[in-house]
């Protein structure tokens, strides 16, 4: 495996880190540079798109790729105009839950309904953290939150089914403390000809470890005890959900130009 | 694509008969009346002139993805009415701030909300340049007649790549729905955005006299740094200095204010000597100019002024008029341009026809000219 510095040396801009201790958001920027580094693409060829909120920022500005910084939840929306410019990029989205689940949930619905050719990588930590800890779609019902004080009355919205409902491509769950899994399934999505989903459960020690009375590693552990790789127990599953083939909408565009002998611009 | 020649056909259609013409190579959309058959012409012919073609889930979805595929080298495009412009704002804002060339056409209709969908009306003219967030200069054309839909469509994809900036196309459902002569010319003059020289590193500033840095292509291994936020020359995100604030939103506005000249546009007719000038825009220019010339054949000494281009408005002309003689501004709306026109005349040289709904015919308008002068 190619060695932290040569991975920070390579991937890495400098810049101050906008990151809280504990936070992870360092951990998905590693696994997304290592899943690069294993797989065929170019650096050169890859954009990565994000739009508002913590996990915008963890290829904005700090990957060292073309970076599109969106507005909020608009990220998937900007990433589909990329891909069907130029088939050849290989596009990253980064979102957080509140940017691509709620402001965003439209463009998820219809990026995996398109099935276009993007590997999106929802960054959930179950809240709005960048604004104070406010609930967010994916929250649990009942938790206690910044704006939900009494408990959340709402109940959370299960991403990666709907993403999967949708008809996308490659969907599957990871968390933080699944590094190695992580990085497999990121090359899986780079691999993949069609709409990638993983959902990557982060820690946010600041914004909802301090309220459980957790920190980071704690949080980890808590990801440890509380997932499995098994669909059949009662824990978070963590794993692919799914992996279908439908057409893909780039491809089919482009197929289209072709058939009606349009000479690309 | 049409081949050059004379065609009768419908404003929208030479709208996209123009996107064809300039270089149009993606286009993104959402169904809406009464702009829908730009898109719908432009699904079946854009793929075959080698442009890439996509209908999107909404009109957010429809401004992004052009701003996306304008990073990869494409001049983009999308079209819309009112209630898909308002939905479009922040992120014509994004594209002002990140100097994304893209063309949006907003084929007005009467507002405001759901309005009535088929009938026209100008009451987006100052959203065009005011809609979105924070200080910024926009170009927006308005044009009169199915040729100017062709003519100033062109023109707009021309500047978006000339100044790195999103332009409008004020159209309305009077000239989108307008079916007339239009001549799809043989020569077409197109401008591309210019792309970095070697030694050119930075996107984001320039000390050039014209305030454009040069723009590079996703893909091309320049690490890019394209945020919303406020970014030093080099795309790095700056959101507290007073200095990057300053410079980056300074120079944006002076991109449009200091080459305001070769921007601004408009046609006058017996301007100089008129004791009334009728100042209008926009389908209802026609019957507004129609007036002008059966008052002059009735012995008034009346003149016409329409401007081209909405924004920057031509506001040292409109000054100039104000000030010689007593003005008539004729529009589809009650609040479209006056505010703009109010600015430049003062109020008791000021008269108005404000029309809602409809065309008016000449006489109505003619009638309003010979209350004014008598």
């Amino acid at each position: 495996m190619i060695k932290a510095k040569e991975i920070k040396e390579k991937y890495i801009r400098r810049h101050p880190s906008p990151f809280c201790p504990g936070c992870g958001g360092g951990m998905v920027l590693n696994s997304m540079s290592r899943a690069v580094e294993e797989s065929e693409v170019s650096k050169d060829d890859i954009v990565a798109v994000s739009g508002i909120g913590c996990a915008a920022w963890i290829p904005s500005p700090h990957w060292r790729v073309d970076t599109l910084h969106t507005t909020h939840g608009r990220a998937i929306a900007y990433a589909t105009g990329v891909k069907i410019g130029n088939k050849d990029l290989e596009v990253m989205v980064v979102s957080g839950d509140g940017d691509c689940a709620g402001i965003g949930g439209n463009h998820l619905l219809h990026g995996a309904r398109n099935n276009i050719d993007l590997n999106v990588l929802m960054i959930n930590n179950g809240l709005y953290a960048m604004t104070g800890g406010q609930v967010a779609p994916t929250t649990q019902h009942d938790e206690e939150t910044l704006t939900t004080p009494y408990g959340n009355p709402s109940s959370s919205f299960e991403a990666a089914e709907v993403v999967k409902a949708a008809g996308a491509a490659h969907v599957a769950r990871w968390t933080t403390y699944h590094m190695k899994d992580l990085i497999k399934e990121v090359k899986k999505a780079i691999d993949t000809t069609g709409f990638s989903f993983i959902e990557v459960l982060t820690q946010c020690p600041t914004r909802k470890g301090k309220k459980e009375e957790m920190n980071g590693l704690e949080m980890l552990e808590w990801y440890k005890e509380n997932t499995s790789k098994n669909e059949n127990t009662d824990k978070i599953f963590v794993g692919t959900l799914s992996e279908v083939d439908r057409p893909e909408l780039t491809e089919e565009i482009y197929k289209q130009i072709e058939e009606v002998g349009g000479d690309l611009r | 694509m049409k081949d050059p020649g004379e065609y009768f056909i419908e404003g929208n259609i030479a709208c996209a008969e123009g996107a064809l013409r300039a270089g149009c190579g993606f286009y993104a959309g959402y169904p809406i009346t009464p702009a829908s058959e730009v898109m719908n012409h432009l699904s079946k012919e854009l793929p075959k002139a080698g442009g890439r073609f996509v209908q999107m889930e909404d009109e957010i979805a429809s401004i992004a993805s052009i701003i996306g595929a304008s990073w990869t080298g494409l001049k983009s495009m999308t079209a819309t009415s009112g209630p898909g412009f308002s939905l479009m704002q922040e992120n014509l804002g994004y594209a002002v701030m990140t100097e994304t060339p893209c063309v949006i056409v907003n084929v007005q209709r009467a507002g405001p909300s759901t309005g009535q969908a088929t009938k026209p009306g100008t009451g987006d003219v100052m959203q065009a340049r005011f809609g979105s967030q924070g200080d910024y200069e926009i170009i927006a054309f308005s044009p009169n007649s199915a040729q100017e839909m062709f003519d100033f469509t062109i023109r707009a994809f021309n500047l978006s790549e000339k100044y790195r900036i999103p332009t409008v196309l004020l159209a309305d459902a009077g000239v989108g729905h307008m079916r007339e002569k239009v001549e799809i010319r043989d020569e077409v003059e197109t401008v591309d955005r210019r792309r970095p020289e070697d030694d050119e590193k930075e996107f984001f500033d320039t000390d050039r006299e014209d305030h454009v840095p040069p723009m590079p292509d996703f893909g091309g291994g320049e690490e890019l740094l394209v945020t919303g936020s406020t970014h030093l020359g080099d795309g790095t995100r700056d959101t507290s200095s007073f200095e990057a604030q300053d410079r980056l939103v300074r120079r944006l506005v002076s991109k449009i204010e200091d080459n305001r000249t070769e921007i601004e546009d408009w046609e006058e007719e017996n301007v100089e000597d008129a004791d009334l000038v009728v100042i209008s825009y926009g389908s209802i220019s026609r019957p507004a100019r129609g007036a002008v010339k059966k008052a002059r054949e009735n012995g008034l000494n009346v003149g016409f002024f329409r401007p081209k281009v909405m924004w920057p408005s031509p506001e040292k002309r409109l000054r100039d008029i104000g000030e010689n003689s007593e003005v008539l501004l004729a529009e589809l709306s009650l609040r479209g341009y006056r505010m703009e026109v109010e600015r430049a005349v003062p109020s008791e040289n000021l008269h108005i026809y404000d029309r809602l709904n409809s065309l008016p015919t000449i006489d109505q308008i003619y009638d309003r000219i010979k209350e004014v002068v008598e």
